[in-house]
């Protein structure tokens, strides 16, 4: 029972991650019409925002180490301890946190430009070249990252107060045994909330009003006299954001490395198509589900009646999804489905 | 109008197909790529493409799963010399066999779908493949390590032909011939002239017209009484075959095997050849290969200290600053190039090199062809 507990968690969490990537995947082919392979390059970035604001805050200058009197020794010691002390130490410890606040326009611009830049040029072209265009994107952002932060997992602690775990079993009134790391509940937590607050934005305001009907009827929104094209623009720039956020969050995790990101878009596109291609709340659902069935396959007790199913589940059930419900579990009618 | 039909039979296009990759060593020498482990690569990536542009350049439908069919070549290659022989026939003939028939399962069900959902399907049983070639089918696979010869191996027909005990590693033969430099490579460009002309002969078959046909309009061809789906399957398997082909020769020149082989990325290789080339071309997929795999072996041995002396000629400030702008498209950056490359090509010239000679041709030779087709109509 605690176990099956304990997996669900760590299935939310994982799904967490799938469904925000997912979630900025089925906003770019929802309004632009845009397969976007470069979108597991963004979460990428996210992850290296954390490890570049890292890096930037404990910015270090030799300084003669006091503690051994013997001989001198020197110690890097970052300038925020220098300059402001203990103050100095606690941002620094807090990193991660920071880095959310920097990774927001950060990532909207680097969104806006990869719109304006390149995706723009091919709406109007095949989805095999726009998959080939965004790949391509892919690999250079890849490589970017490798050359500058080399090609090892960068480790990017969460701050201290949360480095612990929790433990929720006591708290909830089950097993004392059930214990979970702080962090990923918090990550837990992070989705969620970016997850509502993205639909309720799409839900409640005016912009998301004209982005839904854009969705529905390009072309009589258009004649309305909107320019979509414009909101849409916006739209994607949302959708980098969310999945650098998810990278940034997910940093202290899983330590960033330049391939995260294609490790992550290609189940986050077994989950858009599971979940249905255009489908919001589709995309969402698939993501915690699959990510629920894949901690669930990698138990002890169904590897051993089932061996490597855990390394398969997610794209088996994605096969079989696609070839009994064509249109993906909450897919509308007519939106791709040939 | 003679020369025209020359140039567009068969016999010419294989006389002069077959006569540029087999004096490869000479004319490739000169800009340093005329040694034998980069031929054999050219040949074999090569192939590999010719059989990719069957499917998706005749048909249309994007695999983004090739990479599996090729290790299934190569394990079932590599078993072959671990069982049965070193020889390298029956070898590459299980490579084909084995990815062919996993090429007929995974597009048996994958053609049910198209467009998208199909990369997407094909990319789902590609990693399947690879992760279960990871760690549940080590037992076949030898898991991280690959698939290895070792003295133990049985090689049941090779014992019985011969009671001398071998001395260390044996190494692929061809009825006595050592597999390995340039023997490796004549063998690797003799089927690939092989593969070359199955692939032309299907271009220009009603089957290879059928198939034309569905990447132009798959709905219009099923209402002229078509039915695509036998013909898309067929086109599925060739082409695995194809990719079998290439990996089972992969390890006829160097007899292992890994899983990383079967990584999605390698599909993507493929796909980025093909592109590169010209897609839905003869010559381009090879092309492409070609240079891919030049550029790969030429970019990565570049480092630093070779990129100064290439730029020695400069003035000291400008020469550091033209290797600090080269240096991350170098060595191991190299795929930072090609990703680079592959997005320029896509944008600018979808139709890879061969449209872009195309276009040249037309810039330059515009009033002579336009002539040309004038007096063909009439």
């Amino acid at each position: 029972m605690d176990a099956i507990f304990l997996q669900i968690l760590n299935g939310l969490d994982k799904g967490g991650a799938y469904a925000l990537i997912a979630l900025g995947l089925t906003l770019a082919f929802g309004t632009l019409g845009i397969v976007n392979f470069a979108h597991g390059a963004l979460f990428m970035l996210g992850a290296f925002c954390a490890v570049s604001i890292q890096a930037l805050l404990t910015h270090s200058k030799k300084v003669k180490d006091e503690s051994i009197t013997f001989f001198d020794a020197y110690k890097e010691q970052p300038y925020l301890e220098i300059w402001w002390g203990d103050l100095g130490t606690t941002i620094i410890d807090y990193a991660v946190p920071i880095s959310i606040l920097a990774a927001i326009p950060i990532m909207l611009l680097i969104g806006l430009s990869m719109e304006r830049g390149l995706i723009r040029f091919f709406y109007k072209r095949t989805h095999a070249e726009q998959i080939l265009v965004t790949f391509g994107l892919a690999i250079v952002i890849q490589e970017l990252i490798k050359a500058n932060f080399g090609s090892n997992p960068i480790p990017t602690p969460a701050p201290d107060v949360v480095s612990g775990s929790a433990n929720i079993g006591s708290a909830l009134g089950l097993s004392d045994s059930i214990v979970y790391p702080w962090w990923r509940l918090i990550y837990l937590a992070f989705s969620v909330i970016i997850l509502a607050a993205v639909f309720a934005f799409l839900q409640f305001t005016t912009f998301g009003m004209v982005v839904r009907a854009g969705m529905h009827d390009r072309d009589m929104v258009n004649l309305l006299g909107i320019d979509v094209e414009k909101k849409f623009t916006i739209v994607f720039g949302l959708a980098a954001v969310v999945a650098g956020l998810a990278g940034v969050m997910y940093a202290p995790i899983l330590p960033p490395d330049y391939h995260i990101g294609m490790d992550f878009l290609v189940l986050s596109f077994v989950v858009v198509v599971v979940g249905g291609m255009g489908s919001l709340g589709g995309a969402v659902a698939a993501g915690f589900l699959l990510g629920i069935l894949q901690s669930f396959a990698s138990m002890n007790e169904v590897k051993s009646l089932f061996p490597g199913i855990d390394q398969i589940i997610i794209y088996l059930v994605a096969v079989v999804i696609l070839l009994v419900r064509p249109r993906g579990l909450m897919g509308r009618k007519g939106v791709m489905e040939e | 109008m003679l020369s025209k039909k020359i140039a567009n039979s068969e016999l010419a296009i294989m006389l002069i197909f077959s006569a540029v990759v087999l004096t490869m060593p000479i004319w490739l020498a000169p800009i340093g790529a005329g040694y034998p482990d980069l031929l054999q690569k050219f040949a074999i990536f090569g192939l590999f493409a010719i059989g990719y542009n069957i499917l998706f350049g005749m048909t249309g439908y994007l695999s983004f799963g090739h990479a599996a069919f090729l290790g299934v070549g190569s394990y079932a290659a590599v078993w072959s010399f671990k069982l049965l022989t070193m020889n390298v026939l029956p070898a590459v003939l299980f490579g084909v066999l084995f990815s062919g028939a996993f090429a007929f399962l995974i597009g048996y069900v994958s053609l049910r779908r198209s467009g998208i959902y199909f990369s997407i399907l094909t990319l789902a049983f590609a990693q399947m493949s690879y992760n279960l070639a990871y760690s549940v089918l080590t037992p076949i696979t030898n898991g991280e390590t690959g698939l290895q010869l070792t003295n133990k191996d049985p090689r049941i027909i090779d014992s019985l032909l011969s009671s001398e005990p071998v001395i260390g590693l044996p190494s692929t033969v061809l009825f006595g011939i050592k597999m390995s430099g340039y023997s490796g490579f004549y063998f690797c460009a003799v089927v690939l002239i092989l593969g070359f002309f199955i692939a032309l002969r299907i271009s220009r078959s009603p089957f290879g017209l059928v198939l034309k046909g569905i990447k132009s309009n798959q709905t219009r061809m099923k209402f002229t009484g078509f039915n695509t789906r036998p013909y898309m399957i067929t086109a599925f398997v060739i082409s695995g075959m194809y990719a079998g082909l290439a990996g089972s020769l992969m390890a006829v020149t160097d007899p292992l095997a890994g899983a990383e082989r079967m990584q999605w990325t390698a599909s993507g290789e493929v796909v980025l050849m093909t592109i590169l080339g010209g897609v839905g071309t003869l010559i381009g997929p090879v092309l492409g290969a070609g240079l891919i795999k030049y550029f790969e072996n030429i970019f990565s041995a570049f480092n630093d200290r070779a990129l100064h002396e290439l730029f020695a000629f400069l003035p000291d400030g400008v020469e550091n600053l033209f290797v600090t702008i080269v240096s991350p498209f170098v060595g191991e950056g190299w795929h930072l190039t090609l990703g680079v490359l592959f997005m320029i090509i896509i944008v600018f010239l979808p139709g890879g090199i061969i449209q872009g000679i195309e276009r040249i041709n037309n810039r330059f030779f515009k009033k002579s062809s336009s002539a040309k087709s004038d007096s063909n109509e009439s």
